[in-house]
């Protein structure tokens, strides 16, 4: 039996959690206080993952630069892949939150969606 | 001179929960005074994710979570004005400001809410040694140049104090090509959130090193090199534990002031702890009708906590101006004290007869605390007794009072907010 103490990410809270592994399956997942907290520290040990956030280049707005992220979470491996993409890429104003910037980020399957608003001016 | 029911000063994320509250509190006459061009606060440069789980039981980004508050601005067509900067707030809650269009105003507030936030603590107040050259930036300005603006400020970077916005940047620089080379904490505890070291340092292997300082900054025009000490007990550096790091760029995240240059000048008592305003439980001041809510109260690590916090200060200065402008009560009420651990509480009083049925009684604690007790005492008797694995003053703790319990305490005069090991 193998134990594994996580700093859960789910939220701000931060919760400690224990999670006990047989032969790499998760038996018990403790400390945790909502059920992302189970989900993040199931994935955590199997297969992690993360949301990426960042900026991308917008042309005839009222800002430089619209605010994204990946519309789920991609696996922690493809971070700096996804990053790649990400700088790489160019959109037009007008732009509304929850609109595709990237679609299929880095191959993940998952877009890249604005997280705010850019007027076309 | 204009008047208005309540003015609200700031436009971020406490004044935009305050506005909203008070008018589902039935206030028609609302104004928001904001000096940025547009509303959200610091939340628009905040790109990351990660804000309210509480509130709206999703994962956002700040824009996202601004903007959720924003559109309720806008859709109950709560006036607000951009560009405009606040100059004064009288005791007799007059407010002056100005702004390009209309030059210097003033407007009769029946009640004031002051949402101001926070501003960083700036080089010159770290009595860092060294030359001053280029490339030396507060977190959160290198936030705003990489996040609204799209600059990256250098590309070999060394941080300097362990608060979530250093250490947020410590990620979102890495993301962009630069190379973070250390984070350096004078404390012997991180200043930042538990996930934040997890998700944005060990991630991407970038060493944190606690009791950490920086002793000399090289550089004649632009910064070339850092070097970094150990510091004992004592918080002197210790000889031969220098480090130097080459880098262009040298990060301070050391800490966060609530701004309130406002509520000084109107005469506010404050709290030398929190630098922030002392309140009661209505989140009012010691001026009667000018509530604070939000980081300028005293700074919070979760936003979620913060539209919480600014919907109460909304709904009581809702109740003050239905009330003919006045308190609904004189009583200042009973004193909370934070000892033993506890650093401060918000508020510092409660009246039993003005307190809604549950009150949130938010604190830090003053050092890192396992398995230890969160007490609070209703004068000498111990009343609530809370098991919490850890404790940090990087996290925000908070206890609720119940006004049943108030109410049927005999002789209660006393509430005492402490931390015990059992």
């Amino acid at each position: 039996m193998e134990t594994r103490e996580l700093t859960c990410i789910g939220c701000p809270m931060g919760c400690q959690i224990t999670v006990e592994l047989d032969k790499g399956e998760v038996v018990s997942v403790t400390g945790n206080t909502c059920a992302r907290g189970d989900i993040y520290a199931r994935k955590e040990v199997t297969n992690p993952t993360r949301i990426v956030t960042s900026t991308i280049v917008i042309k005839g707005g009222d800002k430089p630069r619209v605010s994204c992220k990946t519309a789920n979470d991609i696996p922690k491996g493809k971070i700096f892949e996804v990053m790649k993409d990400i700088d790489a890429a160019e959109v037009d104003a007008p732009v509304k939150i929850g609109d595709v910037l990237v679609k299929d980020v880095a191959g993940t399957g998952v877009d890249v969606i604005a997280t705010r608003n850019i007027e076309k001016v | 001179m204009e008047k208005y029911d309540i003015v609200i000063v700031g436009g971020g994320p406490a004044g935009l929960a305050a506005a909203i509250s008070a008018r589902k509190s039935g206030i028609e006459k609302i104004l928001i005074l904001e000096r940025d061009h547009e509303l959200g606060g610091i939340l628009n440069q905040c790109i990351h994710n990660g804000f309210g789980l509480h509130t709206f039981k999703e994962e956002l980004t700040g824009p996202e979570y601004a903007y959720r508050f924003m559109q309720q601005v806008f859709d109950e067509k709560i006036e607000y004005k951009l560009n405009t900067m606040v100059m004064d707030i009288s005791a007799e809650r007059i407010v002056t400001a100005m702004n390009r269009e209309e030059g210097m105003f003033q407007i009769e507030a029946g009640a004031i809410i002051l949402a101001m936030g926070c501003r960083e603590r700036p080089r010159g107040a770290l009595n860092i040694p060294g030359y001053r050259p280029a490339g030396i930036f507060s977190a959160g300005t290198a936030q705003r140049l990489v996040n609204i603006e799209g600059y990256m400020p250098g590309r070999e970077v060394v941080i300097l104090g362990s608060g979530d916005i250093g250490l947020i940047m410590a990620r979102r620089m890495t993301l962009e090509g630069a190379k973070v080379k250390v984070v350096a904490e004078l404390m012997p505890y991180s200043g930042g959130l538990k996930r934040n070291i997890v998700q944005c340092l060990d991630d991407f292997g970038i060493p944190l090193k606690l009791s950490h300082t920086v002793v000399d900054i090289e550089g004649a025009e632009h910064l070339s090199a850092v070097t970094i000490a150990e510091v004992g007990k004592d918080g002197k550096p210790i000889k031969g534990t220098e480090e130097r790091y080459t880098c262009d760029t040298l990060l301070l995240s050391c800490g966060l002031i609530p701004e309130n240059e406002l509520s000084r000048s109107a005469g506010v008592e404050m709290n030398p702890v929190t630098n922030g305003p002392v309140v009661n439980e209505s989140l009012e001041t010691s001026i009667p009708g000018v509530f604070a809510c939000g980081n300028v109260l005293h700074v919070h690590d979760l936003v979620d906590f913060v539209s919480q916090e600014a919907g109460l200060a909304g709904e009581n200065a809702a109740a003050f101006v239905k009330n003919g402008c006045k308190d609904l009560s004189d009583e200042k009420g009973i004193d909370i004290v934070a000892t033993e651990g506890a650093r401060y509480t918000v508020p510092t009083t409660v009246n039993v007869d003005r307190m809604n049925d549950l009150l949130t009684v938010r604190f830090r604690v003053g050092a890192v605390f396992q398995d230890s007790y969160v007490s609070v005492y209703f004068n000498d008797e111990r009343v609530m007794h809370t098991k919490k694995k850890i404790m940090a003053p990087g996290e925000m703790e908070q206890v609720i009072l119940k006004k049943d319990k108030l109410k049927s305490f005999d002789g209660l005069n006393k509430i005492t907010v402490k931390i015990e090991h059992e």
